[in-house]
């Protein structure tokens, strides 16, 4: 580990002092993202958190160039930048588009999926911190069941999340890969990896929040591997359809040490009215998708 | 050297973007404007267009591309109609916003519930407010002139432009055309300019949240707020008439025509009686006014054709000597009167012009209006006029069952 820590760009990209909060899961891995990056890109954003950690006009704090979208545009305005540099005979810059779960499991779904049938090259980032948080913490399709929001303030989100992994898998997309901001090795390699290939690629950072989720700022870290460490997150990669679990997920695998999911639910306020029946509901949803994973690894 | 070609209106579009060299164009099937799209990907396909087409699965997608694309430095076209103009409303804020030198062919058509396949300005005329330049043709010659045009309007002002033309009515008839030369378009219309370039080599931040207020940037210099952006692009808007003009003149000094600038005229010289309308629509009532002619009525026409920014101090200039004003229009503002007849209402308040004005909504969804019918309105409103009732009397609603 601390081996392989040296290779990792020591540039930084996202200068100090952002408007995120404290301890924000997308902050930290959103740093290694534009490491492995690196300056030969373009980023678009639809409104989101991401739009305030980049900072209020005159002034940013990242120091890749931007191009901010509506909330329903991402991958569209992806598409654009593509389609304008390579009119214009510009090579050499990957275009990324870096939207939240609400911009991607919701609203921007449709352009999202339309970019990846056309097979644009560039990268679609979706941070994952499942619910729309710069509104307030309202429920989106990627809130996990159990959780209060402020759009489910009493009864809790009656579904399970909504599987965008596979939707995005269904593009027969040239690479997937699912990440953490607790894991930043296995972060950074993937996100290496997506910008050597062409095509449309897809990466998913599940992105623990403390004010949404309901834990204290210095707790990220630990959050973000209890959702691994219990099959809540499964750190993965598809590459040209070939699956395989990685980091952390794969020795959870070979070992069979995963946690319970209760030892992840009772550290987050968001989870304090889940039912016992949603719990194990919740598990049994954890269980199925592990197990379809597992299949999955074994098979390749 | 002339080279007259028979085409239709969304042929000529679809000639105008390519003799503009647009470098990416993105758009969604809908009709009437589909044939346009079909053209100039067949045109892109076949290697005759050099240029991007990007297939979006929507129109709000369509729109977005041109956005990006041009915010990379790129000549961008869309067309659309309709639902597809409305599905994009908010990124024709974004566009205007953005101060992209965006050129979108809007195919006028009706808009539902219920559907309607058919012409009226309903669809372009409630984007009134989104920022853009709007322009509309009375002919398929006048749209690929237009197209030519606009792109050189855009870029000097970077203000995105709308050129408007009547689905079915023009889109889909025959009429010659004379095709602009080559090499004479690449003279008037140089490259695009990028205002800002999105680029690694200087990283930007474009387009972020800003507040209400100006913020000092990372030099100290104050930079605007969000009104000042706002006041940049009226002020823009409101002095875009001059280059509007003088492109329409440097347009003529080439290729010998000029369409009007912000309007034109039909036998207005001794015309008491003003009739008052926007593309085809307009054209139908000069044979109206003809018409009104020979029965001894001095009836003369005044065309809008750039309705935004709208051409107040033409207007009042052109309307001093009219006794009474009839406004045609194809579109309603619920709840009021026709748009062009509101905003002609207030371009002369206070000012010379204080002629009755009378207003007909005509040819919704496609409602056929014939000269003659025209004329005939015109009569019936003179008799309103002379009632002195133009001011408590509703619109008359032409050709339509109102049940009184
Ligand atoms: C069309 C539209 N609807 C609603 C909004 C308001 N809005 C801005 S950000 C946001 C939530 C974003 O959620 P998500 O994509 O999950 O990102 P997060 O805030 O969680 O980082 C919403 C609803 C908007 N900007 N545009
Ligand atoms: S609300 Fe959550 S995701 Fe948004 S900035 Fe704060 S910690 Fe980060």
């Amino acid at each position: 580990m601390i081996e392989r820590l040296f290779k990792v760009n020591t540039e930084e990209y996202m200068l100090p002092g952002n408007r995120a909060c404290q301890g924000c899961g997308l902050s930290l891995a959103y740093r290694y993202a534009l490491k492995a990056l690196r300056e030969n890109t373009i980023l678009t954003i639809p409104a989101s958190c991401l739009t305030v950690l980049h900072g209020l006009y005159p002034t940013t704090s990242v120091a890749i160039p931007c191009l901010n979208c509506t909330f329903a545009s991402t991958a569209a305005s992806a598409s654009g930048i593509v389609a304008g540099l390579s009119a214009l005979n510009r090579s050499g810059i990957t275009v990324v588009a870096v939207a939240g779960d609400g911009g991607t499991y919701d609203i921007g779904i449709q352009a999202l999926s339309g970019a990846a049938e056309r097979g644009t090259d560039f990268i679609f980032v979706c941070y994952d911190n499942e619910g729309y948080m710069n509104t307030g913490t309202q429920r989106s399709s990627a809130t996990p069941m159990g959780a209060l929001t402020t759009t489910t303030p009493l009864l809790t989100k009656q579904q399970n999340k909504k599987d965008m992994l596979k939707i995005m898998e269904a593009h027969d997309l040239p690479y997937l890969a699912t990440t953490s901001p607790s894991y930043p090795i296995d972060l950074y390699d993937k996100f290496v990896k997506a910008k050597r290939i062409k095509g449309s690629r897809y990466l998913q950072i599940s992105a623990p929040c403390p004010p949404g989720w309901g834990y204290p700022p210095k707790d990220t870290v630990k959050i973000g591997r209890l959702a691994v460490e219990t099959g809540m997150v499964v750190l993965c990669e598809i590459e040209d359809g070939k699956f395989r679990l990685t980091g952390r997920s794969r020795s959870l695998a070979e070992r069979g040490n995963r946690l319970p999911v209760s030892n992840y639910v009772e550290r987050q306020g968001r989870f304090r009215k889940i039912s016992e029946e949603q719990l194990s509901n919740l598990q049994r949803w954890v269980d199925n998708k592990w197990n379809e994973y597992l299949r999955r690894a074994e098979g390749s | 050297m002339s080279n007259v070609q028979i085409m239709t209106g969304n042929t000529a579009a679809a000639f105008g973007a390519k003799l503009c060299r647009v470098q990416v164009v993105s758009a969604y099937p809908i009709t009437p404007q589909t044939s346009l799209t079909e053209n100039l990907s067949q045109a892109v396909e076949g290697g005759e267009l050099k240029a991007e087409f990007i297939r979006v699965e929507s129109e709000h997608s369509a729109l977005t591309v041109c956005i990006s694309a041009s915010s990379v430095g790129a000549r961008v076209f869309t067309s659309t109609s309709s639902h597809g103009l409305l599905y994009m409303h908010e990124q024709l804020h974004w566009a205007a916003g953005s101060r992209l030198p965006i050129v979108l062919c809007c195919v006028n058509r009706g808009v539902g519930a219920p559907w309607s396949i058919f012409n009226d300005q309903q669809d372009a005329v409630s984007q009134r407010d989104t920022g853009w330049i709007q322009i509309y043709c009375r002919d398929n010659q006048e749209i690929i002139d237009t197209v030519i045009q606009a792109y050189r309007i855009a870029e000097a002002l970077y203000v995105p432009v709308m050129v408007c033309y009547d689905g079915f009515v023009l889109s889909h008839t025959m009429m010659p055309v004379d095709v602009p030369d080559a090499a004479a378009v690449d003279d008037f219309l140089p490259p695009y300019k990028p205002h800002t370039i999105l680029s690694p080599e200087d990283p930007r931040n474009i387009n972020p949240v800003i507040f209400p207020w100006r913020r000092p940037d990372a030099e100290g210099v104050l930079r605007d707020g969000y009104m000042e952006l706002r006041y940049k692009l009226q002020d823009t808007l409101e002095e875009a008439g001059k280059t509007i003009v003088s492109v329409g003149e440097a347009f003529a000094g080439i290729f010998g025509r000029n369409h009007g600038g912000m309007l034109w005229t039909y036998r207005m010289e001794d015309a008491e009686i003003v009739l008052c309308s926007m593309g085809s629509l307009a054209t139908e009532a000069t044979t109206a006014a003809d018409m009104l002619r020979d029965r001894g009525i001095a009836a003369g026409v005044a065309g809008i054709r750039v309705f935004r920014p709208f051409p107040r101090k033409e207007v009042r200039e052109v309307f001093r000597r009219a006794r009474a004003i009839v406004v045609f229009e194809k579109d309603i503002s619920y709840g009021y009167e026709g748009a062009l007849c509101s905003d002609l209402k207030a371009a002369f308040y206070r000012s010379d012009v204080a002629a009755p004005i009378h207003n007909v909504i005509a040819g919704l969804g496609g409602r056929d209006v014939k000269a003659r019918e025209l004329a005939e309105a015109t009569v019936a409103a003179l008799d309103i006029i002379e009632a002195g009732q133009a001011d408590e009397k509703r619109q008359t609603w032409l050709n339509c069952h109102t049940g009184n």
